[in-house]
């Protein structure tokens, strides 16, 4: 399960361990990288992935337009259709909004904003249930039983539902609010409602390793208890953890996106594609479906190209399972 | 069978109570309802006096006590948007939740489970290999985008079905309305409870999938086979019902789910149910229904997680290993 | 004529990195009412062959070669569904752990009823008090109560008690026992072994018994085949491969067992450990083992020769070179 940390290395031919590789070299000799090159549905997911994070972490200089500049739009250019279409503008390959705003544009900076909040959202859930796993699987006991009972109860819930109440309150509570503060508060909410799910995964295997002959002989010679969890069996744990928090970032992103669409997530100043889309169901009717569809598509590629990638890992580190 | 349940009810207790706690805390920080109820123009003893009424000048656990008192007695206050009782809103709208979301889960279950058998079974044909990539998408495909492009093609473009809305409905019994008896409440319901549906189904029919392979590989598979039963048998006797163990625990815990996500649906298609309801009222801050919901929604889930547990110890007999005793090893 | 004949069988498994042969050319026979006993270490072949001879190789192996007849006719190219008519019904099996082969849903006498009511065409009553009988018969007490019990009410001697009553009700004439006792305790072993003796025996019904334990098949075979690397090294009467072991394997295998009568400070080994089977030398494949190896053990491979009271894969059984083997083997 957790082999391709610790196999790695032992696996390459003597002669190159001779010569310490950087990390880099050693990813690119590992059994991973060659597993991705043999599988062509992962190798297209991750060019998809690729293009649309590189599209939209660089959207302020490869967008055609910036969105925020409102003194760049102009109402004359307000619900033009994509291109082929009748009335369609080179310079607004996939339309424009009731704005004027242009689309593909509009999409990179919105996609932006999801994946920024995914990525964070999963490393807030990532932190916090990797620490509780570790300290319930290694410390055991009562606060074992604690920290497990309550994971237990929160995944009785939805995560979705939980999002949405956190969103919901926290938001409700700090009623005067900022920009920053609203993808702030999302990053929390999506962050809480997924925690559960790292910690289990980890506390389970940290309960294999903790039993393991090297760290009961790292124990032996006096080695602390913090230093063991991180030095020792969180390497060992991480394999398990990169699968969850791939096909979290999926669900954290659609995730921001429904709330960002329920208008209870982002606001449409500081738009992600769930806002875009909200935005856009208003036209679905008078005909100017491109408003929401295009998000939509742009939304729909980005997780199922992640998912594709999740897939892949999951049985990349796990042979048994393929 | 009255122990397996009882076992179970201290917890049940626990997370209700811990519920009902998460949202008097929402009454006791969020907002000043004294603030909210009694306006801007109030005097200072208007004030007061609404403080004493609603109990805010007694201690911490009283407030907490005189809280848990007015739950059981059904009263949740009144909506701070709307001014009117909660519990007069929610039973208004929980038949129109209630019908969409069994709707969409007996959909989910009668296609997702079919095709979970199949693609077990017929693992490399190429409707199993159609289905497992469908069933990526729907897995990929957010529920709300699923249905703005169910309204854009069969509402916009079509205009087959409506977009939003129950449909005319029928009085049935004190408050129950049901939109099953007219032909524009059953079109009504047709895209929301696809909608709703989709993404459980995919789910459903990857985990069955899942669960015949893991189940076909096992021990007692191949010695029905060297049995020389007959494959139909062998598939939807033994290995079906094998699967249905694991199968049952997640599609209750996926109930669970149609419902969170019967908030979305809702609001797509503007649904008059309670999920529409909560979306609207956390725009508002409208704790009162706020807290009504999750009080509502702890409930639900509690109740799904019981019924999943009893089904759990019918379909398994190992559970009731409590009857008899095993024949000692001689 | 015999009951079961295996003719040359291969199977082979294709994989990314070429085709493995699992099973090489193996012949051998069972007469009706025979227990025939195949021995060797795991990865040998032995429960490969069983798997072959009933028709459920695990994909994506697959008979590569040879045939197999059962009463004169030949069953491994049959349709899936005549082939699915004789398991059970002609040919039974026992496999190897009772806790995983009983389908845990059903009651015991449910899965007896439903195996002859497919085969015998009997009615469900009847197949119900058959069913009990047959629960008596493999010595379950009190049968009537415990027709209704599941397989996690039995213990682990007594299931397996039921999967022999499984692969017996509907009375085949070979039955194909694949480990039956190693996942059992030792003190029920032997009861195990008795019983299936004993009904085999009543109901004159062949017996193909699997195992890597050389004293249950010096209790209960007649005759033993060892097998070795996916071939058959040594066939021949039980009491004579015992006794007088001819193929250097069978030799030493016969050593590495305990006896009360020598009581040895060390038992014997073979040293080394048999090849995988991507890597099978040529020639014979257990010549990097053979203490007694030649030259023409490594460039030809052996068949089955005569060789004193049984039939042995070993070139020093070779016609020309007998008179040397057995010069041989009086000195050592």
């Amino acid at each position: 399960m957790s082999a391709s940390a610790g196999q790695a290395p032992a696996e390459r031919p003597p002669g190159i361990g001779a010569h310490p590789a950087g990390p880099i070299a050693r990813f690119f000799d590992s059994d991973l990288w060659y597993n991705f090159r043999r599988s062509p549905v992962a190798v297209i997911a991750g060019a998809v992935a690729f293009l649309w994070i590189v599209g939209a972490l660089f959207a302020p200089w490869l967008a055609p337009h910036d969105p925020f500049d409102l003194g760049s739009l102009s109402l004359s250019n307000s619900f033009l259709p994509p291109l082929p279409l009748k009335g369609s503008q080179w310079a607004f390959p996939l339309g424009t909004d009731d704005q004027g705003r242009d689309m593909l544009s509009a999409i990179m900076y919105g996609g932006r904003i999801s994946l920024v909040v995914g990525f964070c959202s999963v490393l807030f859930a990532a932190i916090v249930g990797v620490s509780v796993g570790l300290i319930a699987g290694y410390g055991g006991g009562a606060l074992d039983a604690l920290l497990m009972r309550i994971a237990d109860v929160q995944l009785t819930f939805p995560a979705i539902l939980i999002a949405l109440v956190v969103d919901g309150i926290v938001s409700a509570a700090l009623h005067q609010l900022h920009e920053a503060t609203e993808i702030d508060i999302i990053v929390f909410a999506i962050g809480i409602s997924n925690w559960p799910q790292f910690a289990r995964t980890v506390r389970g295997s940290t309960m294999v390793e903790r039993g393991k002959d090297y760290v009961l002989a790292a124990r032996v010679i006096g080695i602390s208890g913090p230093r063991i969890m991180l030095t020792h069996i969180l390497p060992n744990v991480l394999g398990p953890v990169l699968v969850i928090a791939t096909i979290n970032l999926a669900v954290a992103i659609v995730t921001e996106a429904t709330l960002s669409f329920l208008g209870v997530g982002l606001p449409p100043t500081n738009p992600s594609l769930g806002t875009l889309i909200n935005n856009g169901n208003s036209y679905l009717f008078s005909g100017q479906w491109w408003i929401t569809i295009f998000p939509g598509l742009a939304l729909v590629i980005m997780v199922l190209s992640i998912n594709l990638l999740g897939d892949w890992l999951r049985d990349a580190l796990n042979p048994r399972l393929s | 069978m009255a122990g397996f349940i009882l076992a179970r009810i201290p917890q049940a207790i626990l997370v209700l109570l811990v519920v009902c706690f998460l949202s008097f805390l929402l009454f006791a920080f969020v907002g000043d309802p004294v603030a909210i109820m009694a306006g801007q123009d109030a005097t200072l003893a208007q004030r007061a006096a609404l403080r004493a009424a609603l109990g805010l000048d007694k201690p911490f656990y009283v407030q907490f006590l005189l809280y848990l008192g007015r739950i059981l007695h059904g009263d949740f206050g009144l909506s701070y948007r709307l001014g009117q009782p909660v519990l007069q809103l929610f039973a208004v709208r929980l038949p129109a939740t209630i019908e969409l979301s069994v709707t969409s889960a007996l959909l989910a279950l009668a296609v997702g489970v079919p095709m979970g058998v199949y693609t077990g079974i017929y693992r490399n044909s190429w409707l199993s290999r159609l289905f497992l990539a469908f069933s990526l998408i729907g897995v990929s495909l957010p529920t709300f985008l699923i249905g703005i492009l169910l309204i854009l093609v069969f509402s916009v473009w079509l205009s087959w079905l409506p977009s939003f809305g129950r449909g005319s409905v029928v009085h049935l019994g004190h408050f129950w309305t049901t939109g099953f008896l007219t032909l524009s409440g059953l079109k009504a319901l047709i895209l929301p409870a696809i909608t709703l549906g989709l993404f459980q189904m995919t789910l459903i029919m990857r985990l069955v999938r899942a669960e015949m392979l893991e189940v076909m590989r096992s021990d007692y598979i191949r010695f029905a086979q060297a049995r020389g039963l007959p494959k139909r048998v062998i598939y939807f006797g033994h290995a079906l019902r094998n699967t249905l163990v694991p199968v049952i625990t997640i599609t209750g815990l996926q109930l669970g789910q149609i419902i969170a996500f019967s908030i979305v649906t809702e609001t797509v298609f503007q649904w008059p149910g309670v999920g529409f309801l909560f979306v609207q009222s956390i725009a508002a801050a409208d704790i009162p229904v706020l807290s009504a919901y999750l009080i509502l929604m702890a409930f639900v889930f509690v109740l799904i997680n019981l019924i999943v547990d009893l089904l759990y110890y019918a379909a398994d007999p190992r559970l009731r290993i409590e009857r008899r005793r095993p024949v000692a090893a001689r | 004529m015999s009951l079961l004949d295996v003719e040359k069988l291969s199977v082979a498994f294709p994989t990314r990195r070429g085709v493995l042969k699992a099973l090489d050319n193996i012949s051998f026979a069972i007469a009706a009412g025979e227990v025939l006993g195949v021995v060797g270490e795991s990865g040998a072949g032995k429960s490969l062959t069983g798997a072959a001879i009933i028709g459920l190789l695990e994909r994506p192996g697959q008979i590569s070669g040879g045939r197999i007849l059962f009463e004169g006719k030949r069953i491994d190219d049959l349709p899936q569904e005549e082939m699915r008519r004789i398991r059970g019904r002609r040919i039974g099996a026992i496999f190897q752990d009772p806790l995983t082969t009983l389908n845990p849903l059903y009651t015991v006498g449910r899965q007896l009823a439903e195996t002859m009511q497919i085969h015998l065409g009997i009615s469900g009553a009847e197949a119900r008090r058959r069913a009990v009988g047959w629960l008596a018969q493999v010595g379950i007490p009190a049968p009537e109560e415990r027709i209704d019990s599941y397989p996690h009410e039995f213990s682990g001697g007594m299931r397996q008690r039921v999967v022999i009553a499984l692969a017996l009700c509907a009375e085949p004439r070979l039955v194909i026992a694949d480990e039956p006792t190693t996942a059992l305790d030792v003190s029920i072993q032997a009861q195990i072994i008795a019983l299936l003796k004993r009904l085999a025996r009543e109901r004159g019904t062949a017996v193909m018994l699997i195992t890597h334990d050389m004293g249950v098949i010096a209790e209960t075979a007649d005759r033993v085949a060892v097998m070795y690397a996916g071939r058959i090294v040594e066939l021949g009467p039980v009491a004579r491969v015992i006794r007088n072991p001819a193929h250097p394997y069978t030799e030493g295998l016969m050593a590495s067992i305990p006896t009360l009568e020598e009581k040895r400070g060390r038992l014997a080994q073979i040293e080394g450990a048999m090849p995988r089977l991507s890597a099978i030398p040529p020639g014979c494949p257990f010549s990097p083992r053979c203490p007694k190896v030649f030259a023409r053990c490594t460039e030809e491979r052996p068949e089955l020769m005569l060789a004193g009271g049984t039939e042995a894969a070993c070139w020093l059984f070779a016609p020309t070179l007998a008179e040397a083997a057995h010069e041989r083997r009086g000195h050592g």
